[in-house]
C-alpha cells in the first residue's frame, strides 16, 4: 500500500500556510483521480481475477488425477462469484470500514458509501470503488488457495459454507488489521504493531497456506495415500497455470502501489526478479538430486518465489528480490519434499508448503530488506524518513515483521479449526469413500472433464 | 480365419501399418494399450516424491485374416515391428469362429 501520510500532511501543511484555516474546516478537499493510476488499477485488478480463474484453476487442475480436474476448478470458480457476493454484503466493509482495530464496521455493507472519488488511505489517486474492486480479488484468490489443501476429498457444500465463514472469520480482520483504517499491523497508518506487507504476505498466503494445513491434518489423508501415487494427470495444465500466475502476480504485487507510478515499477520488478530466481533455485535443486529439472520443480519455484516477494515488493531493492526468491525457492522445496513426507500430513497441492511456508519466510525477510529509498514508509513526526528493515540499521522492525507473522498464524489456526469442527458436526466435511474412488467429477458434479468415449 | 493381434511398440506403428498394406491388407484396428512384460517401466519425480510408473504405452494392432495369408502378415509384423531390444512385444494369434459384415450382413470368408 502506497505511504500517503505524507502527501496528506504536506497538504494540509500547505493549506494552513496559505489559507490559516484550512485546518478549521471538518473535511478536507476532495482529492482527484488520476486517470492514468485507475486505468493501471483496473487492469491490475482484471491481472489478479486472472490469477484465480483461471490460473489457479489450471494450476492446481492438473496436479489432480483426471477424475477430479472439474471438482479443483469448481473450487476457484465458486470463489469467483461467492465471495464477489459476500463482499458487496458485508465482508468489504469488515475488512475496510473503520471500527476497531482488529475489524472494521457495517457501515459500508451493501456498498453504502463507497465513493467514486478518492480516500487517502485507500490509494489517493483511484476511487475508493477502484479499491473496493481490486481488494475482492485478493479476497477471492485468498480462499481459492486453501483448496489445494483438501482436494480429491472435500465435500462441495461444506467447502463453500466453511471458505464462506472463513473470509468473514479469517481474511476479513487479518485485511483489516494489515490494510484497513485502524489496523493493528498497518503500518502505513500508525498501526501499533507496524507490519510491513506490501500486497498480501501475511494477510493472503500465511493465512491461506497456515489454515490449508490445520485443513489437511483435520481432514484426514486421501485413501491410498501416500502409497498408491495420485500423478498429476496434465502438467500442461498446470503449466499453463503458472505463467498465467506469474502475469497476474505483477497485479497482484505491483498494483498494490495503487498508483502507476515508480512504486508500482519497483514491485513489478521486485515480483519478476524473485520469481524467475526462486524458478533457477527449485529446478537446480532438482538437477542436483534427481539428476533432472522437472517442469514442475520449475513452476512450483516460480510460485514459492512470487508467494515469498508479495510482503516485500514495494519495499526492497532489486537485488535483495533476488536473494529472497533464491531463499524461497531452497525452503519451499524443502517443505515440500521433505518436511511433507516426515510429517504424513496430505497437503495435496502444497498450500502450506509453497503459500504457508513462503508467506512467512517472505514477511520476515521484507524485515530485513526493506530499504526506505525504495518506500519512506517510516518518518519521525518532523517527517524526516527513518530506516526501514535491518539492512538500513532497523533491526526492532524484524520484531513487527514476527508479530504481524504470528498474528496470522495464530487467527489461522483458531479461526480455521473452529470453523471445520462447526461445519463438519453440522454438514460434514469428507465426501463418502465411494465417492473418493468413484471421482468428485461425477459425485459431486455429474460431469466428466474429458469425454472417454463418445 | 484366424486373429492376429500383436502389441508393439507405438513408435514402430508406422513401420508395421507400411509392411502390411505393402503384403494386401486393407483393414485392421489400432488400439492404444499400456502394459509391459519383462520390460522395467520408468520412475517420474514430483515434488520430490518418486513415482514408478509400470504401465507403458503399447499400440495393439488387431487383424482378420485368411489361413492362407496369416503367415505372411505374421512374417511383415515381426520385420517392420523388430528392434532387438526388450520391448519390442508379441503376436497373438488365434482361430476365429465367425467374421460377419455389418453393412451387408456377409458372412465367412468373403467378409474379411
Amino acid at each position: 500500500m502506497k505511504r500517503h501520510c505524507s502527501k496528506l500532511i504536506g497538504f494540509l501543511v500547505a493549506c494552513a500556510a496559505s489559507t490559516g484555516v484550512c485546518l478549521a474546516q471538518t473535511s478536507s478537499p476532495p482529492l482527484t483521480v488520476s486517470n492514468a493510476d485507475n486505468a493501471w488499477m483496473l487492469v491490475s485488478s482484471a491481472l489478479v481475477l486472472m490469477m484465480t480463474g483461471p490460473g489457479l484453476a489450471l494450476f492446481y487442475g492438473g496436479l489432480v488425477r483426471s477424475k477430479n480436474v472439474l471438482s479443483v476448478m469448481m473450487q476457484s470458480f465458486a470463489m469467483m462469484a461467492i465471495i464477489t457476493l459476500l463482499w458487496a454484503f458485508v465482508s468489504y466493509s469488515l475488512a475496510f470500514d473503520s471500527g476497531t482495530s482488529f475489524i472494521g464496521g457495517l457501515h459500508h455493507a451493501f456498498m453504502r458509501d463507497i465513493a467514486l472519488t478518492p480516500d487517502a488511505d485507500y490509494g489517493s489517486t483511484i476511487p475508493v470503488q477502484t479499491f473496493m474492486i481490486y481488494q475482492l480479488m485478493f479476497a477471492i484468490i485468498t480462499p481459492a488457495l486453501i483448496t489445494g489443501a483438501f482436494a480429491e476429498r472435500m465435500k462441495f457444500s461444506a467447502m463453500a459454507v466453511f471458505l464462506i465463514l472463513w473470509s468473514i472469520v479469517v481474511y476479513s480482520p487479518m485485511a483489516h488489521m494489515v490494510w484497513g483504517k485502524g489496523g493493528l499491523l498497518n503500518a502505513a497508518l500508525g498501526g501499533a504493531i507496524p507490519t510491513l506487507d506490501f500486497a498480501g504476505g501475511t494477510v493472503v498466503h500465511i493465512t491461506s497456506g497456515v489454515s490449508a494445513l490445520v485443513c489437511a491434518i483435520y481432514l484426514g489423508k486421501r485413501l491410498g495415500y501416500p502409497q498408491e501415487p495420485a500423478r498429476p494427470h496434465s502438467m500442461v495444465l498446470s503449466f499453463i497455470g503458472a505463467c498465467l500466475l506469474w502475469v497476474g502476480w505483477f497485479g497482484f504485487n505491483a498494483g498494490s502501489a495503487l498508483s502507476s507510478g515508480s512504486l508500482a515499477t519497483s514491485a513489478f520488478i521486485n515480483t519478476h526478479f524473485a520469481a524467475a530466481a526462486a524458478a533457477a533455485a527449485w529446478a537446480g535443486i532438482e538437477w542436483i538430486r534427481n539428476g533432472k529439472p522437472s517442469a514442475l520443480g520449475a513452476i512450483s519455484g516460480s510460485v514459492a518465489g512470487l508467494v515469498a516477494i508479495t510482503p516485500a515488493a514495494g519495499f526492497v531493492q532489486p537485488m535483495s528480490a533476488i536473494v529472497i526468491g533464491l531463499a524461497a525457492g531452497i525452503l519451499c522445496y524443502l517443505m515440500v519434499a521433505k518436511v511433507k513426507q516426515m510429517f504424513g500430513y496430505d497437503d495435496a497441492l502444497d498450500a502450506f508448503g509453497v503459500h504457508g511456508a513462503g508467506g512467512t519466510l517472505g514477511a520476515i525477510l521484507t524485515g530485513v530488506f526493506a530499504s526506505s529509498t525504495i518506500n519512506p514508509v517510516f518518518k519521525d513526526s518532523a517527517g524526516n524518513v527513518l530506516p526501514s528493515g535491518l539492512i538500513e540499521g532497523n533491526g526492532h522492525q524484524l520484531l513487527n515483521q514476527l508479530g504481524g507473522v504470528a498474528i496470522a498464524w495464530v487467527i489461522s489456526i483458531v479461526g480455521t479449526l473452529i470453523l471445520l469442527f462447526l461445519v463438519d458436526k453440522t454438514i460434514g466435511l469428507r465426501v463418502l469413500p465411494s465417492d473418493e474412488i468413484e471421482g468428485l467429477d461425477l459425485a459431486l458434479h455429474g460431469e466428466e472433464g474429458y469425454e472417454r468415449a463418445s | 480365419m484366424q486373429k492376429i493381434e500383436a502389441v508393439i511398440q507405438p513408435s514402430k506403428l508406422d513401420a508395421v501399418k507400411a509392411a502390411l498394406i505393402e503384403i494386401g491388407i486393407t483393414g485392421m484396428t489400432i488400439v492404444e494399450a499400456r502394459g509391459h512384460g519383462r520390460q522395467k517401466g520408468h520412475t517420474e519425480f514430483y515434488r520430490g516424491r518418486e513415482y514408478s510408473v509400470d504401465l507403458l504405452p503399447k499400440i495393439k494392432i488387431d487383424l482378420a485374416v485368411s489361413d492362407e495369408l496369416a503367415e505372411n502378415v505374421i512374417r511383415a509384423i515381426l520385420s517392420a515391428a523388430r528392434t532387438g531390444k526388450i520391448g519390442d512385444g508379441k503376436i497373438f494369434v488365434s482361430k476365429i469362429d465367425q467374421v460377419i459384415r455389418i453393412r451387408n450382413d456377409e458372412r465367412g470368408e468373403s467378409a474379411l
